[in-house]
């Protein structure tokens, strides 16, 4: 498998950055994401109490958890879907604080999403859902006179290729089979360029076949992109892991390497052993 | 330019010019004399068709408040209409008659200008565009979307009609404006004149429709109906979806309002019942006639649907209002393409057929 060249997206896209504290003392200097003491509830229901987390660049994190335990809570706050009542999540170390910034913001900002339901436009064709993922400028007037180069026209087909879709380039999104619709959501978020990727249950309604294929490509990105991976399946996530971070009751109860993890009495207890 | 030419396929550039020859030389040759002002209206109400499809057909919003907009585009040019003629009312007066009807001693400080057409024609457009962009703004921003849009926008233009209808508004009320006499020096009772603004609408509903084309198959109109479709994961993919919401809504409303102001001199009346939310519906049920997110089907549904109003209203006054309930459950529930959906059913099934009879061997192995 070809490792895709990443583009970084272009620096006048960026929003200016909104915080220049200083990296403190002791904190590692290539970190890509790092949520700390990140607090959600909802109508005093505490989805997430505390959380903090490091993300480093290029890493592969798997996030694993019983249902209810606040993995998807955790990425909608990093994409900026749902606010927190406290706490912050910081991007490229303390450039950003994601918390404060809109959805849109944060995806040109490089933060690609993966839904767990694939989520694609199906009104369009698969080559114009790539299209439209795309990273570029993504403002009103620039998509009226917008064209595609032919660098984005080269892109597209890799990506197509990659995702096995090139056949169905001018298929209608809404048409394709369930697995495919992953794909080509997998693909979009290949095409946005982010430079880090959140994956909600990315095999979820795929054959034997595709799994393999889908962990073989999550594998290669990482290196190049910061993966994180929400996933039920543990054999997957077993196939996949580096290292691992469990999630019970809105609290993180305990990260480590997979092998490590899966001897932890705890986490047996709430979520392997069930 | 090279965008503009690959909005259409050659043989569609070919369609599309033979139909502008026979709508701009064919049938002003053609078309007996009192006939002119009511295709001129027809053409208007295909620019409107087209402005309700961009937002609703393309971008999913359904405005049941489009009426404003075209209304507000035709008190434009009547307030110069009204105000060319100053001096030649019925009271001789500087002021138009209603004012002097009211005892009004001078012009309200909104109607100075209008007297220039330059000035009133942009007004037309200006002043549509920017209640579109502010209401729009708000709206689009709060995340009203679906039936509460709809309810918003039919309220706005509900309580628009009210505040027309009142006297102290200084539009002329109730009967709104009317008694025109001259477009630009020329007579409006002159046949001629009739005929140049006929194909003034019928160059404007071409632009319109070019212009529409343009937008529908720029990546900006992929963008808007992605947005349609699942605005979140457009959101996701870095597009500010408001700021997209509220580009096609503008533009729909100045292009209705454009369509109001060459409406006006051809009925030689505007008055608050243009407003009325029932006309608003009536251009969402043009367009669900012919076909959402297809223009061209747009087009057909407001002609059909005046055609049989024009028809139905002359021959069976009291049945019209049944028959466009009647037409618009059907289309819901049948065909929810509208004729365009149709249409291109038909053909592919017809194709299907043909394509299966070729595939068949013409005579069994032996």
């Amino acid at each position: 498998m070809s490792t895709m060249p990443v583009t970084p997206p272009e620096e006048d896209d960026r929003p200016t950055p909104i915080s220049h504290l200083p990296i403190p003392e002791g904190a590692r200097p290539n970190l890509a994401l790092w949520v700390e003491n990140l607090s959600v509830s909802f109508d005093g229901f505490k989805a997430l109490t505390d959380v903090t987390l490091t993300l480093e660049k290029g890493e592969l994190r798997c996030l694993i958890g019983p249902n209810g335990a606040g993995k998807t809570t955790l990425m909608d706050c990093i994409t900026g879907k749902t606010r927190p009542s406290s706490g912050a999540v910081y991007l490229e170390s303390r450039l950003y604080d994601l918390t404060k910034l809109s959805e849109v913001r944060i995806a040109q900002l490089g933060i690609g999403r993966k839904f767990q339901r694939p989520t694609v436009f199906q009104g369009h064709t698969v080559y114009e859902n790539c299209e439209l993922a795309l990273a570029g400028k993504k403002g009103v007037f620039r998509t009226l006179f917008a064209r595609l180069s032919a660098a984005e026209r080269t892109r597209i087909d890799e990506i197509l290729e990659l995702i096995g879709l090139q056949d169905h380039a001018k298929r209608q999104a809404g048409l394709l089979a369930h697995g495919q619709k992953q794909w080509l959501e997998i693909g979009m978020l290949l095409a946005q360029a982010p430079s880090v990727l959140l994956v909600d249950e990315p095999i979820a309604g795929m054959t034997h076949a595709e799994t393999e294929r889908t962990a073989e490509l999550l594998l290669s990105l990482a290196g190049s992109h910061t993966v994180v991976v929400v996933e039920h399946d543990m054999e997957f996530v077993r196939s996949i892991a580096r290292r691992v971070t469990v999630l019970h009751q809105g609290k993180v109860l305990a990260e480590g390497p997979m092998a490590q993890i899966q001897k932890d009495p705890r986490v047996v207890e709430v979520y392997l052993g069930a | 330019m090279e965008r503009l030419r690959e909005i259409h396929s050659p043989r569609a550039w070919m369609l599309l010019g033979g139909a502008a020859l026979l709508i701009a030389v064919v049938i002003p040759l053609v078309a007996p004399e009192y006939m002119v002002p009511l295709l001129g209206k027809f053409l208007c109400f295909g620019i409107a068709a087209l402005a309700m499809d961009l937002v609703w057909g393309y971008a999913g919003i359904l405005s049941l408040g489009h009426g404003l907009f075209f209304a507000l585009g035709g008190y434009g040019m009547g307030m110069y209409l009204m105000r060319v003629i100053a001096g030649e009312g019925v009271y001789r007066s500087n002021l138009p008659d209603f004012m002097v009807f009211l005892d009004w001693k001078q012009l309200p400080w909104y109607w100075h200008g209008f007297q220039s057409f330059p000035f009133a024609m942009v007004m037309s457009l200006v002043a549509p565009g920017l209640l579109a962009l502010v209401f729009g703004w708000f709206m689009f921003r709060s995340r009203i979307r679906g039936v509460y849009l709809s309810i918003v926008t039919q309220a706005l233009t509900y309580a628009a009609t009210l505040f027309f209808f009142q006297n102290a508004a200084g539009f002329g009320g109730n009967n709104g404006l009317t008694d025109f006499k001259r477009i630009l020096g020329a007579s409006l009772h002159d046949p001629a004149t009739r005929k140049i603004l006929y194909l003034a609408s019928a160059i404007a509903l071409f632009g319109t429709y070019l212009l529409c084309r343009f937008v529908v198959t720029s990546r900006l109109g992929r963008v808007v109906t992605a947005v349609r479709d699942a605005e979140l994961k457009s959101r996701f993919c870095g597009y500010e979806s408001t700021n997209f919401k509220l580009f096609i809504w503008t533009l729909s409303a100045i292009l209705c309002a454009l369509a109001g102001a060459l409406y006006v001199p051809q009925v030689g009346i505007i008055n608050p019942s243009e407003m009325q939310p029932s006309n608003s519906i009536e251009m969402a049920i043009w367009v669900a006639v012919g076909g959402r997110g297809t223009l061209g089907g747009a087009v057909l549904g407001a002609w059909l649907v005046n055609g049989g109003k024009s028809w139905l209203t002359a021959a069976l006054p009291s049945a019209w209002l049944y028959a466009l309930g009647a037409l618009f459950v059907a289309v819901t529930l049948f065909l929810p393409n509208g004729l365009v959906g149709l249409g291109s059913k038909l053909f592919r099934s017809k194709l299907v057929r043909s394509v299966g009879r070729l595939r068949q061997p013409s005579r069994p192995p032996t």
